[in-house]
């Protein structure tokens, strides 16, 4: 195996539907400076960065090339990772790698979106099949209203636990400086909001909105000599799963075998990991809507299958609870695309350190699980720990 | 670099328009190929493939996230799957370093690009400063007009030097069996053909051309076991130029001298002129190799058209340049940088059949992005047999 990979700088903006005062350099240049500061690193310190960012939903051929003088990469090596709402997990791997590897000491890991110039849905729209699929399934929500509406049919949930959901994360977003959408919100908001597609309404989506997001990765003996404790990459995963709606590809709980299942399988198996819910002590989850959160947890394991809503009822995904899930408020609270799987990782990371001020969970947090989930259901799982 | 990275197989297609093929059915092909000729699998156990790298740009397809066309046919489904969208040359550094990492032993490499479905001007055009360039309807070409005739100007050379390039690398291109565009021609010829952007002609340019192209790279251990022609990967480096093309002097490719030091560094080599037998590098427009060149150390500042003149660069000389045609050719962008890391491969392994250069032990191949070449990729690679 190669060298030991540890997060020893974390730095994300203020995440915000419109940033009209700043253009995409000066956005990412914000999280740069700020995950250096964390670092008590110099650019000069940064052997290679590591761009996450999709060009389509960027409306930017090559955005990687743009954001050069923002993003510290003048003169230096790097290269842009791109799959989709998976890109900011894919991202973190790829710097993970590149330490890993003992060629780099350490790796500067950007992810941004900047929706107010240019509005993601449009290029969404192209990530289906053209001829069967864009039709049915265009954007993000009919997956989620088709993967709400099944979890219904089969187990018993009902929209009041999806809006409670949703209200739970609410009240984590409140707690989240960083958050975009910091809503008082009750079930009874959610479930007046209006249908996008059944039964996925307008609160249960994420939000569109603009912000970055930068992590500074570092090998065993530059990570020792930081000042702050370093948060451990210790093992990832991944996995994609076909494309077709009609082949089962972007809708989950599947009768076929899901990605995430997959992908959890292997990197529990690997690291030991036999009770989830036990053993991993803050989950970053990405749930695009509240409809995710359900079968998300039981393809993790947290719970069994049709188990996931009756946990949410109890609320022991809060941020005092046994099984804190997303404290951050979640991907349906903050979505600058290309920074949410790196503000996953990076929230994570936070709270391992201790350094996750009112969101920080009530029980003592020494491991975490950090994932980044998109295109049709592509997964990168990642499992952090505070100790080697 | 703790160990060596070895290329066990190498696939690529024909390229030219391929109005046939879906997206995914022109992945599948050198995939499919390069499955049957190595005999290797996807496979869980460590006996085969562990991932897939993927390499193609989402403006191209004109489908976002477009590695989907790799899932199903590059053994994505329910496996490690991650997409470069860079050059080619950048997917093949990427899985080198995965491999020194150790957290996967055997890595897929596949690019493709369907160049003939869309219009490329203007997904170039979105690739430039969106309030001023965008607005003049500039793209690569009008832009890498700017940088040629800068280029010239600094050296007192003229298009006939850039046809010169033509002349040998669509040549060259006549013995290459993959190739889109061969022809054996005269520079009179290349400085007749219709004007593109002065001074670049629609022969100075790369064709417009769809194709994909695939390699396998191991662990040295495994490597040795899988072929017994193993070709070693033991240089790396890439670099980033500033992205306006204002702010950077265009006669003087500064991240790509930083690229090459990097992969030069990594592999021992000091005097790369004497030391690489071969380089395939990315010359999307004629002028470009000549400056190449000079980037990679090959020749002083404005010695590029010295190092054509001299024949140093032909098929025959000392240092081959392009023995394969080049982009020149027809390679489609992304694809071009591993194309060109599949044929130095042949051409170490002694497999290019008529192409193939006398005794060349190490090569150099060289990957590009951006407008005028604001980014690059060097790999250095050698014989391991």
């Amino acid at each position: 195996m190669g060298e030991r990979v540890a997060i020893v700088g974390i730095g994300q903006t203020d995440h915000r539907f419109i940033r009209s005062d700043v253009n995409h350099e000066e956005m990412i240049n914000e999280a740069v400076s700020l995950a250096l500061e964390d670092a008590g690193l110099g650019i000069k310190d940064i052997d290679t960065v590591i761009i996450d960012n999709m060009d389509l939903f960027e409306g930017h051929y090559l955005a990687d090339g743009m954001v050069v003088d923002g993003a510290g990469m003048f003169l230096k090596p790097g290269l842009k990772m791109n799959t989709g709402g998976t890109s900011g997990a894919t991202a973190v791997a790829t710097g993970w790698q590149h330490v890993a590897s003992g060629v780099f000491d350490t790796a500067l890991v950007v992810g941004w979106q900047k929706q107010d110039a240019s509005p993601s849905i449009a290029s969404l729209v192209t990530a289906r099949e053209p001829f069967y699929d864009r039709g049915l399934a265009a954007g993000a929500v009919g997956i989620f209203a088709s993967m709400g509406l099944r979890y219904m049919q089969e187990t018993g949930c009902e929209e009041e636990h999806a809006a409670l959901a949703r209200v739970i994360m609410a009240d984590n977003a409140r707690r989240n400086p960083h958050a975009h959408l910091k809503l008082d919100l009750t079930t009874r908001d959610v479930l007046d909001s209006r249908v996008l597609v059944w039964p996925v309404r307008l609160l249960h989506m994420s939000p569109t909105s603009c912000g970055a997001c930068a992590l500074v990765l570092a090998n065993e003996k530059r990570a020792e000599k930081q000042e702050k404790p370093p948060v451990w990459i210790r093992d990832l995963e991944t996995a994609h799963r076909e494309v077709s709606v009609f082949r089962g590809g972007c809708v989950e709980p599947q009768p076929a075998v899901s990605a995430i299942e997959v992908a959890c399988s292997r990197l529990y198996k690997r690291n030991g990991i036999t009770k989830p819910a036990r053993d991993v002590d803050v989950w970053e989850l990405y749930t695009p809507s509240s409809w995710a959160l359900f079968p998300w947890m039981e393809l993790f394991h947290i719970c069994e299958k049709g188990e996931a809503w009756r946990l949410v009822e109890k609320e022991v995904i809060r941020i005092e609870g046994e099984i804190p899930i997303e404290p951050s408020g979640g991907v349906v609270s903050t979505n600058p695309i290309g920074a949410s799987g790196v503000i996953r990782v990076a929230e994570a990371a936070l709270q391992l350190r201790g350094e996750a001020g009112d969101r920080q969970v009530s029980k003592k947090a020494e491991t975490a699980i950090a994932t980044a989930w998109g295109a049709a259901s592509w997964i990168v799982v990642f499992f952090l720990s505070k100790h080697l | 670099m703790a160990g060596r990275i070895g290329i066990v197989g190498v696939a690529q297609t024909h390229y030219g328009k391929r109005p046939e093929c879906h997206l995914e059915d022109l992945v599948f092909e050198p995939v499919e190929k390069i499955l049957k000729e190595t005999g290797l699998t996807f496979a869980d156990d460590g006996t085969g493939i562990d991932a897939t790298i993927s390499c193609s740009q989402d403006h191209w397809d004109g489908w976002t996230i477009s590695s989907k066309h790799a899932v199903d046919a590059a053994g994505g489904h329910l496996r490690p799957e991650e997409k470069v969208a860079e050059d080619g040359a950048y997917a093949l550094y990427y899985a080198a370093l995965c491999v020194l990492a150790g957290h996967y032993e055997c890595v897929l490499v596949a690019a493709h690009t369907k160049e003939s479905q869309v219009d490329g001007r203007l997904i170039e055009n979105a690739g430039l400063e969106p309030l001023y360039l965008r607005m003049l309807g500039m793209d690569f070409t009008s832009c890498a007009a700017l940088q040629a005739a800068q280029y010239l100007e600094a050296h007192t050379l003229g298009p006939a030097d850039c046809a010169r390039v033509v002349v040998k690398n669509l040549g060259n291109a006549m013995d290459n069996p993959y190739a889109q565009r061969a022809e054996i021609l005269t520079e009179t010829d290349v400085l007749t053909s219709p004007l593109l952007s002065d001074p670049i002609r629609v022969l100075d340019a790369k064709p417009v051309s769809d194709g994909a192209c695939a390699v396998i790279v191991a662990t040295e251990e495994k490597a040795r076991k899988w072929t017994s022609k193993p070709v070693w990967i033991d240089g790396l480096g890439c670099c980033y130029d500033r992205h306006y093309p204002g702010y950077r002097d265009l006669t003087d490719p500064v991240s790509l001298k930083e690229a090459a030091r990097r992969a030069y560094t990594m592999a021992g080599i000091k005097d790369p002129r004497r030391e690489v037998d071969l380089c395939e590098l990315s010359e999307y427009y004629s002028y470009q190799e000549l400056l190449w060149a000079e980037g990679l150390g090959f020749c002083d500042r404005g010695g590029g058209a010295g190092l054509l003149h001299s024949g140093a660069s032909s098929r025959e000389g000392g240092l081959p340049i392009n023995p394969s045609g080049g982009l020149l050719s027809g390679v489609p962008v992304n694809v071009a940088g591993l194309n060109r890391a599949v044929e130095a491969a042949v051409q170490l392994r002694g497999e290019a059949g008529k192409r193939q250069v006398e005794e060349a032990e190490r090569a150099v191949i060289h990957g590009t992005g951006g407008v005028c070449g604001q980014m690059h990729c060097v790999i250095t690679m050698r014989r391991g047999f």
